[in-house]
């Protein structure tokens, strides 16, 4: 599920050194140490990370499509995945172009593309190209105070399931197989913890999983069907590659945390009052426009991509 | 890969051939009066919806004394009379030969005529078709129970009962002569909690003598709600093993598909050898058999969507808009006179113990109308001789290599050996020679 946009943006603000040391220890690193060159070039950390945290999320969401593809059934055909990408950085190119952007690259268009191809099915090919430009689009134009409003993946899936013809989410697709979950768990954490904005997720994951253990208490069901809903796939992919998108979300922990409580309390009332499907997509947008009122009551410092080109 | 209509149209023999369901689980489960152990391995539901508007009817397999024979399904409001009806078993008959898996047959033309793959002989053939009193009321509501309702419809006595406390539902049901399940009241807890009524049914005898039938006929009920889901964990309470549940849902709009399990399709399209023809049944069987037990008994498989209005190639003839009327497609007029709507039906299959299907199943609309179906090929040789002309000898050889892979792709799909499918194939075994077979070939048998 989906994605991190990204965009470079206007307000760059260089992390503290203190923080920045922090932030370059990582619990776990796939990549075995880049080559002295990228070190000083500023490509990579020391430990041997890409800096913008950006590339190890496209790396992941990479292996997630392909294990989705070729393990798990998706129902997803390469012309779809081609189209979606195509429309996509060519949608991210004319408006660099028509607003002469410069600091802007392709990364975050990239990541909107492998979310929308995880997340979005469709029973005709150009669904996911229309949604990929729509997404990427609303990110130049849906700004407040400079901030792209909607996570881009999350407003492409929701305007593609809403209004277009033929398209649908199918949040069973990845199963609840622990082990699988328990990848993502590991792989999500890197990323978020890359992208320094990992307490949401957690905030998210305790706030959702909390409300679903009150209700199993309440209804006296057996526990297995916490574990079922702490094993979902699709949660803990939302958790981490949605929700804790840092450019959408607010700035300041508190409200971060705040906002995270409201996400999971719309997901549950969405489908334990409604009873409707796909709640934590649709929660998320339904929040969205509370991020600049809590932008606004609890300012911070914007975050910006370590490793996104300078000014 | 060309899709299933194309495939058909380009198909020149076909025979089908209808698999009867092995049986099928319910949303309630059976409660004894008697010491009679009572099974509810399968069942067959029929989910019609569209909006919050419902039509479920439930087929089971019991087989045991009519007698003996309950039913409790949570439902979720009192349901009048009127909204309950006794169907047609022929109706689920009808559908499962609609939706059944099937099996396609072509026949190789002479490779001495220059002939395009066309294929001759059309062989179709359908296998298919297959009253309290005061005293007892104040007991009732000391309870906590109270009878909302109590009809007679066919061969059923039905009673709709409302619950604050799922002790004193079981203890109801228990003083009523109904034999629990152990567990039941765990099992109801969460439905009572949710303030979920409770649909009991079990025979009326004189009823059921008077219909002459040796099977119980299915319930339906029609109502709204919110909910678009099937109660299934009260049907493992008295499950000895995995159970097989199919769900036909008719909808307008696309393909179904469960929100909180995986729902995958099965291998389709595959090219088996043709001596399947003679015991499809059973080669299905084992197919479903390791694809569910490979899917660790957690997934949920699509056998059939399509739109019913036409099929290609068909496995029994579409339903009638009267006959679809009464699986409770509420939305077809029965005389066709109006504009037809579409009715799309999804054919779901899964096998499940109370431990790999810890939730009851939620399912969505999605709207995905692909046709998918179930479908298995075979290929005759052409029944020549390989000396009947040039080209004869390298389609021979190709045949050989044809039915090696039918081989490999039956014993992937059903898990058998493979050597045993090839020795009945009169195929020579494909084991590998073991290391000094490989160094000393000689003494190789």
């Amino acid at each position: 599920m989906v994605g991190i946009a990204l965009a470079g943006d206007r307000a760059v603000t260089p992390l503290p050194p203190a923080k920045a040391a922090r932030d370059n220890v990582v619990p776990l690193h796939p990549v075995l140490p880049g080559p002295a060159a990228l070190r000083s070039a500023g490509l990579v950390t020391r430990l041997g990370l890409p800096r913008d945290a950006r590339l190890v999320q496209i790396a992941f969401l990479g292996i997630l499509l392909s294990f989705g593809v070729l393990i798990r059934d998706f129902t997803l055909q390469p012309v779809q995945m081609l189209l979606t990408f195509t429309a996509g950085l060519i949608t991210q190119a004319v408006w660099i172009a028509t607003l002469r952007l410069r600091r802007k690259g392709y990364l975050s268009a990239l990541v909107t593309c492998f979310g929308l191809s995880i997340l979005l099915r469709a029973d005709s090919v150009w669904v996911h190209p229309l949604a990929a430009c729509l997404a990427i689009s609303a990110k130049f134009a849906l700004r407040v105070h400079g901030k792209h409003l909607f996570n881009p993946a999350n407003l492409g899936v929701v305007v593609a399931t809403t209004l277009l013809p033929g398209a649908w989410i199918s949040p069973g697709q990845w199963g609840n197989a622990l082990a699988a979950a328990c990848w993502f768990v590991v792989l999500g954490g890197l990323v978020t913890g890359k992208a320094q904005r990992s307490d949401i997720a957690w905030a998210f994951l305790l706030s959702w999983l909390g409300v679903i253990a009150l209700r199993v208490a309440w209804l006296g069901q057996a526990w297995s069907v916490w574990w079922h809903q702490l094993g979902s796939g699709a949660l803990l992919l939302f958790a981490f590659f949605m929700i804790s998108d840092p450019m959408t979300i607010p700035d300041d922990r508190r409200a971060r945390i705040a906002y995270a409580l409201l996400v999971a309390l719309l997901a549950y009332a969405w489908q334990f009052v409604l009873y409707r499907p796909n709640a934590l997509v649709f929660a998320l947008f339904l929040a969205t426009p509370a991020v600049p009122l809590l932008d606004h009551l609890f300012p911070s410092r914007r975050f910006a991509w370590r490793g996104a080109r300078p000014a | 890969m060309p899709t299933p209509k194309t495939c058909a149209r380009a198909l020149a023999a076909i025979l089908l051939v209808i698999l009867a369901t092995d049986a099928a689980p319910f949303c309630g489960f059976f409660v004894g009066k008697a010491d009679t152990t009572l099974y509810n391995k399968a069942s067959q539901v029929i989910l019609v919806r569209d909006g919050n508007r419902t039509v479920i009817s439930m087929l089971n397999d019991y087989r045991g004394e009519p007698a003996h024979f309950a039913l409790v399904v949570p439902v979720p409001q009192v349901l009048e009379r009127s909204q309950i009806r006794v169907g047609d078993r022929r109706i689920f008959e009808r559908i499962d030969a609609f939706t059944a898996p099937r099996l396609a047959e072509y026949f190789d033309p002479n490779p001495c005529e220059r002939a395009d793959r066309q294929v001759r002989d059309l062989l179709a053939r359908n296998a298919a078709a297959p009253a309290a009193t005061p005293a007892a009321k104040r007991k009732d509501q000391a309870l906590g129970v109270t009878v909302e309702a109590r009809y007679t419809i066919g061969e059923y006595d039905i009673a709709i009962l409302s619950a604050t406390e799922s002790n004193g539902l079981e203890t109801w049901l228990l003083r009523n002569g109904y034999r629990i399940p152990k567990g039941a009241s765990s099992a109801l807890r969460p439905y009572v909690r949710q303030n979920l009524k409770f649909f009991v049914a079990r025979v009326n005898l004189a009823e059921h003598a008077k219909s002459g039938h040796a099977w119980l006929s299915p319930l339906q009920f029609a109502f709204e709600s919110e909910k678009f889901m099937l109660p299934v964990r009260l049907g493992m309470l008295n499950a000895d093993g995995p159970q097989d549940l199919v769900v036909y849902a008719l909808t307008q709009r696309g393909r179904v598909e469960t929100t909180n399990y995986r729902t995958v399709r099965l291998p389709t399209d595959a090219e088996l050898p043709v001596h399947v023809r003679d015991d499809f049944g059973a080669v299905y069987r084992a197919l479903f058999d390791e694809q569910a037990r490979r899917e660790d008994l957690r997934a949920v498989f699509t056998e059939y969507f399509w739109d019913m209005s036409w099929c290609d190639p068909c496995a029994g003839d579409p339903l009638t808009p009267a006959e679809l009327r009464d699986a409770g497609v509420f939305w077809v007029d029965p005389t066709g006179a109006r504009g037809a709507l579409p009715v799309m039906v999804t054919r779901l299959h899964l096998r499940y113990t109370p431990d790999t299907l810890p939730e009851d199943l939620a399912f969505q609309q999605t709207a995905d109308r692909q046709p998918y179906q179930a479908r298995y090929v075979l290929r005759h040789p052409w029944q020549g001789r390989p000396d009947a002309c040039p080209a004869a000898a390298g389609y021979f050889d190709e045949v050989r290599e044809r039915q090696g892979r039918e081989a490999s792709t039956l014993a992937a799909l059903t898990g058998w050996n493979v050597d045993r499918i090839r020795s009945r194939m009169a195929l020579p075994p494909v084991a590998a020679p073991r290391w000094w077979e490989s160094l000393w070939p000689a003494t190789a048998p």
